[in-house]
């Protein structure tokens, strides 16, 4: 099953390279992983999707725990949560292909963030779903590059 | 404030953890250290002849005196010789302070002459590291290190040095204490979790106390002798925890797994309670984990929240320190009723003594019972790894803690020597010996130059059998005899070796010879090598071989 772990760190050279080398040296998979700095610029934070049975999660909070530089480490999956991924997609969007392409970013309320003759590019955030649809409904256009953030998370409530 | 150089910084930072010794080796970007240290220091600094040894002199310092050890070596290759040192400590979580030189910050990234990315090469063996950047962050760092490497769950720290920062000057103010704001361990038990933990005792038929490494870094000893005496439970001691218990004990049933006694592994296999203090259910221990303890409910006490429900699926973990955790459950425990089951196992132990034949020939059991008797158990031991080791630890009854030190979890040949010089150092006034295979003593034969040179009288009995015996074992069993390359047939003259070196060198041939060459040694204020030739082809029993459930045992060959 995923699992969003969202984890507080100090803001520090090597920190990411200890989570990294965390996940390889124990063949624990990562989908995804986004850092950014926090309100307190002490402090970041990294956003991990992984994925492994109940045993393996377990085991993945308790190590990343266990790292010297980790403040604190939430499984998310466990708690109600919003998510969001921001993507870049740029297709082929030739004549009259353009305009079903349009068409599709309007449904998705997606942003068309740069033009030329033969592509469009465009922005969308959501969630896995939502992401995954669009992109799925976009490749039969032919789908030049696809950029994705990754997922980033935040509980709901206080 | 007048501003001190960072090497001064570092070593008055050093001296104020207490650090008595420093294990190191010379090189360009450690010469400011060096230099800091040169006069009026009061560390005594160790020359080693390989930088692998510091590191495993530093732990076997650690090991035997519950203190941080400390070992120093240049940028580049003096820093990763030191790798294989700090894994050794890393995977038996042993605390030592790997102090490394660096290529100044301005030419780090440069493939600088003598530069490697030792933090980024250490990164998975340490339990932290720093590199250092600026001299004014030095006595911070060094605190940070201490506390980090001795807390909790202990483990290596490395700190990279670069040149400009111990060369450089900053103020320098003494920390009397840090604060880590992402480091706090876990040290007392949950009560609840002790309660309920001391009622499974209370209701148990077929209990067996199972302890390891845990109970000797948080000095719980006295606490499980106490929880012993209390229950009349036995107690199985892996090879990180021999010493934990006494070896002699009625109670005791020696170490558990691959080449544990039978009775271990038997009472294990039918207990129903398993209650695991400071040890992590590690494969050479359980066997095949699927057969393992298939009855047992289990107890786990342990610092590390990762070694619970890692390996085993635990039915009450206590997360803290073990000395704190069996104080609290000595309070509330009570006996549970197991005559039954004390019997069976004393039955056991008659059934399936640990033997070997004595046939004449000079038996490296023989030799390893004959130091135990001499020493009355009481002298430190380490080991070399491989079937020396093995019957060090079958043989050599330990009856206190820190006094047996083994590469565990690593397995390290040429471990031994070199922890028996800083375990010699840590404790200049005891008898420590080394025991030895042939190949493992050549991985370190080095260190032969330090102990001359520091008068450190370490007595070295290697069990020369010719050959990489725990590997020639498993071609014996397993590879249809077929001896690739374990037979080491140009081994050196251990005896002139010695003397090369202005050690003293004895051959043993014979097992009457045995007692006169050991009283000898053990009078001889000089380092000793003690060659025994032992029997080339005896092998380790009990095995149960790898993967196999711990019923599985060979006893012997047919
Ligand atoms: C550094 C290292 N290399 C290889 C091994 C694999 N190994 C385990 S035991 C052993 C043989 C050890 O030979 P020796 O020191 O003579 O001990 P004996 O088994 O003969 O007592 C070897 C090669 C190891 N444990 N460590
Ligand atoms: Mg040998």
């Amino acid at each position: 099953m995923k699992h969003t772990i969202s984890v507080l760190v100090e803001n520090r050279f090597g920190v990411l390279a200890r989570v990294a080398g965390l996940f390889s040296g124990r063949g624990y998979n990562i989908d995804s992983l986004c850092v950014g700095e926090t309100v307190d610029p002490s402090i970041s934070r990294m956003t991990i999707v992984t994925h492994g049975d109940d045993r393996v999660i377990e085991q993945i909070e308790k190590q990343l725990n266990r790292l010297i530089d980790v403040i604190r480490v939430n499984d998310l999956t466990q708690e109600d949560h919003v998510e969001r991924e921001l993507v870049l997609i740029k297709v082929k969007a030739e004549n009259e292909k353009r305009r079903d392409v349009m068409e599709i970013a309007n449904i998705f309320r997606a942003k068309v963030v740069d033009v030329n003759p033969k592509t469009l590019t465009l922005e969308i955030t959501g969630d896995e779903e939502k992401i995954n649809a669009i992109i799925e409904l976009l490749k039969p256009y032919n789908i030049k590059e696809l950029v994705r953030t990754g997922k980033i998370a935040i509980t709901r409530g206080e | 404030m007048t501003k001190r150089s960072g090497a001064e910084i570092l070593v008055e930072s050093l001296i104020q953890e207490g650090v008595e010794a420093i294990f190191g080796y010379q090189g360009g970007a450690v010469l400011p250290i060096f230099d800091a240290m040169h006069e009026k220091c009061p560390i005594q600094f160790i020359l080693v002849r390989h930088e692998q040894a510091a590191a495993h002199a530093a732990d076997g310092y650690a090991r035997s005196t519950g203190k941080a050890g400390v070992c120093l070596a240049t940028s580049g290759p003096g820093a990763t010789n030191l790798v294989t040192g700090i894994a050794t400590a890393y995977m038996d979580s042993i605390p030592i302070i790997a102090l490394t030189g660096q290529v100044p910050t301005s030419m780090i990234g440069n493939d600088a002459f003598q530069e490697a990315d030792i933090v980024g090469i250490t990164r998975p063996i340490t339990k932290h590291s720093y590199l250092v950047k600026e001299t004014k962050d030095l006595a911070r760092v060094v605190k940070e290190a201490f506390y980090i490497a001795q807390s909790g769950r202990p483990g290596p720290v490395l700190i990279d040095l670069p040149k400009d920062v111990s060369a450089g000057f900053a103020e320098h103010k003494p920390l009397r204490e840090i604060e880590i704001r992402s480091y706090k361990p876990t040290y007392s038990g949950h009560i609840g979790q002790i309660k309920r933990a001391a009622k499974m005792i209370a209701e148990s038929h077929q209990p067996v106390i199972y302890t390891g490494g845990g109970v000797i870094s948080s000095g719980a000893a006295k606490e499980l002798k106490v929880l012993v005496e209390k229950t009349g439970i036995p107690v199985t001691t892996t090879l990180m925890g021999l010493g934990g218990f006494p070896g002699d004990h009625p109670l005791s049933l020696g170490m558990p797994g691959m080449h544990g006694t039978k009775y271990a592994n038997l009472a294990i296999t039918e207990s129903d309670l398993i209650i695991a203090i400071g040890a992590r259910f590690d494969d050479r221990v359980t066997g095949k984990i699927d057969e393992f303890a298939p009855g047992a409910k289990i107890i786990h006490i342990d610092i590390d929240p990762t070694s619970i429900s890692k390996n085993i699926q635990v039915d009450i973990p206590i997360v803290g320190d073990a000395k704190k955790i069996l104080q609290e459950l000595n309070k509330i425990v009570t006996a549970p009723k197991i005559t039954a089951w004390t019997k069976k196992i004393k039955g056991w132990k008659k059934e399936h003594p640990l033997v070997y034949k004595q046939d004449g020939e000079l038996k490296p059991q023989y030799v390893v019972e004959q130091i135990c008797k001499i020493t009355k158990g009481e002298a430190i031991v380490t080991t070399e790894v491989g079937q020396n080791q093995m019957w060090a630890a079958q043989y050599y009854l330990c009856r206190e803690p820190r006094a047996f030190l083994s590469s565990g979890g690593l397995g390290t040949m040429g471990y031994g020597f070199p922890a028996a010089i800083g375990a010699q150092v840590g404790h200049p006034e005891k008898l420590v010996f080394d025991i030895a295979g042939d190949g493992s003593f050549q991985m370190n034969i080095q260190e032969l130059a330090t102990v001359v040179e520091n008068e450190l009288p370490v007595k070295i009995a290697i069990l020369n059998n010719q050959y990489l015996g725990m590997v020639r074992q498993w071609q014996e069993l397993f590879f249809n005899r077929r001896y690739a390359h374990t037979f080491l047939g140009a081994i050196p003259d251990f005896v002139k070796v010695a003397e090369a070196y202005g050690a003293v060198g004895m051959r043993i041939t014979k097992p009457e010879e045995v007692v006169p060459a050991l009283k000898e040694a053990i009078h001889t204020k000089k380092p000793v090598v003690m060659d025994f030739w032992i029997a080339q082809e005896e092998n380790v029993f009990p095995m149960v071989p790898a993967g196999a459930a711990l019923t599985q045992m060979i006893e012997g060959m047919a």
